[in-house]
């Protein structure tokens, strides 16, 4: 069990607020923090890691990383991370960036398969695509056999189809190592695909935390169908209107009529939902 | 003119390079250390390291004839207790240059480390690394081009260094007259030619230094992409 109690005074990009975060992660649990930017999820991350002091405590499998007289550095926490911007080490091959971790040659080997990268073990960071730096950023991650693994926003700088290609090598290492693993990520699909359980803040406080499920899957009286987008653009076409919205990565189209098109303006968020026994689904 | 006598050159680049050696290994840890550090005192060692860019190097050398000479307690000391004498010795000249091109060594480099990823750094401690494994495998054989600037730099300012070394090294053959010097007593005695002759070896050492450590950053950056 991980126990976490830890306040910290933030400087927010609006105002002050103070991340205060009270939580139990089970072992082996994968767990996503989701939350608006500036709702304290990497300053949480990093704290977890030793990068960042703060107030509290945090017990990790009844080992004291922090409390009013311990606070652990980074290098005694014996974790695993995983940089947005992969943070490599720009002066070493693929295969060194893994060995300099730990010398196991037989576990960077195995990592480097799993994950496809084999071929590439000679190649310089600089050569790679971000894809690919940043499944050498997680096999590197895992070399000291950490017990806890912390990502954050991993995907977020990779295409859709290069998440995909990640969230399941992220699954295959997550199985075979057995590791509690906390991931910030605001992906819905992404934390769906992954994680066990999901807690959302907001302004520094945790405010639902529950199966990503409850959480995403937002049905309202008999609409069981609802999508979350932005709406790009409003079209006159003769008596109706179209109006544009983007779903993730895909474009839609849903007709207005011309007093429900004044009612919206270009760029807001808005929801397209249905009853669940309207839309078809088929496959691609 | 009188025959070309070479040791003045010598004996300048033997002091820019024991000078850039010490300097080195003094900077090293201290831009690391600026580059890294949230204190308080971080402006106020900028700024002492800064100093001799802005001082006249009349002041510098004053400073420095003072308190090394026989009449100051740190120069009498060295005086009687190991017969060091400072003041117009190669020594003295090697210790004002390391305060006068300290700063020309220092600011390459930490501009180089707090260029670096920071999240980089980071990866190499939460990986169990030590700050000085990271500094030696990590940090420093990415800030290649700040370092080659930096020894360069301090080597090539530390060979046209003048005002200081006029002050405490004076003007002896072979062991305190410098290039510089050189040019400058060729001057005084009217001796054009041998003062072109000095001057323009001097110039194109300069420019082939400079030249080769913008050549080296240019083709180092285009090799690398994007340095982070």
């Amino acid at each position: 069990m991980i126990k976490i109690s830890i306040q910290k005074q933030l400087h927010g990009a609006k105002a002050e607020m103070t991340l205060d975060i009270d939580v139990s992660i089970k072992k082996g649990e994968f767990v996503a923090i989701a939350g608006e930017s500036g709702s304290g999820k990497t300053t949480l991350l990093r704290i977890l890691a030793g990068l960042e002091n703060a107030n509290g405590k945090i017990d990790v499998f009844g080992k004291q990383w922090l409390n009013g007289k311990i606070n652990k550095t980074p290098q005694e926490r014996g974790i695993g991370f995983v940089f947005q911007d992969y943070a490599l080490f720009a002066n070493m091959s693929v295969e060194k960036n893994l060995l300099f971790v730990n010398k196991d040659k037989d576990l960077a080997q195995h990592l480097l398969d799993l994950t496809q990268l084999s071929e590439l073990k000679n190649r310089y960071p600089n050569t790679l695509s971000g894809g690919q730096k940043q499944r050498v950023a997680l096999c590197r991650a895992f070399m000291n056999r950490p017990k806890v693994l912390l990502m954050d926003e991993p995907l977020s700088a990779l295409d859709p189809l290069m998440r995909t290609k990640l969230q399941h090598d992220i699954l295959t290492l997550y199985k075979e190592f057995e590791m509690t693993t906390i991931m910030v990520s605001h992906d819905p699909s992404e934390i769906y695909r992954l994680a066990q359980r999901v807690i959302v803040l907001k302004q520094g406080v945790i405010a639902k935390d529950s199966t990503p499920k409850e959480v995403f899957l937002k049905t309202k009286g008999s609409q069981k169908f609802t999508l979350q987008g932005e709406l790009l653009d409003i079209i006159k076409a003769d008596v109706i209107h179209i109006a544009i919205v983007a779903i993730g990565q895909q474009i839609v189209e849903v007709i207005l009529d011309s007093s429900e098109a004044q009612s919206f303006t270009i760029g807001q968020s808005v929801a397209v939902s249905t009853k669940a026994f309207s839309p078809i689904i088929s496959a691609i | 003119m009188g025959e070309l006598d070479f040791e003045p050159f010598l004996l300048s680049f033997k002091l820019a390079g024991i000078t850039t050696l010490i300097l080195f290994f003094i900077a090293l840890p201290l831009s690391w250390w600026l580059s890294q550090t949230k204190s308080h005192f971080k402006p106020f060692i900028e700024a002492v390291v800064s100093l001799p860019i802005v001082l006249p190097p009349s002041v510098i050398g004053f400073y420095i004839l003072f308190a090394l000479s026989h009449n100051s307690p740190l120069g009498s000391f060295l005086e009687d207790t190991f017969g060091i004498k400072m003041v117009f010795t190669f020594t003295g000249l090697v210790i004002a240059s390391c305060f006068y091109s300290f700063p020309f060594m220092v600011q390459p480099l930490q501009g180089g480390f707090e260029s670096l990823n920071k999240n980089m750094i980071e990866a190499s401690y939460i990986a169990g690394k030590s700050k000085f494994t990271t500094l030696l495998h990590v940090a420093l054989p990415n800030i290649k081009p700040a370092l080659l600037t930096a020894t360069i730099i301090t080597f090539a300012h530390t060979v046209g260094e003048f005002g200081v070394v006029l002050m405490v090294g004076g003007s002896i053959p072979g062991e305190t007259k410098v290039a510089s010097i050189a040019i400058y007593e060729a001057v005084e005695v009217m001796d054009y030619t041998n003062a072109h002759i000095y001057s323009v070896i001097m110039l194109a050492i300069s420019f082939l230094v400079l030249l080769s450590v913008y050549l080296f950053n240019h083709h180092y950056t285009k090799k690398a992409g994007i340095i982070v």
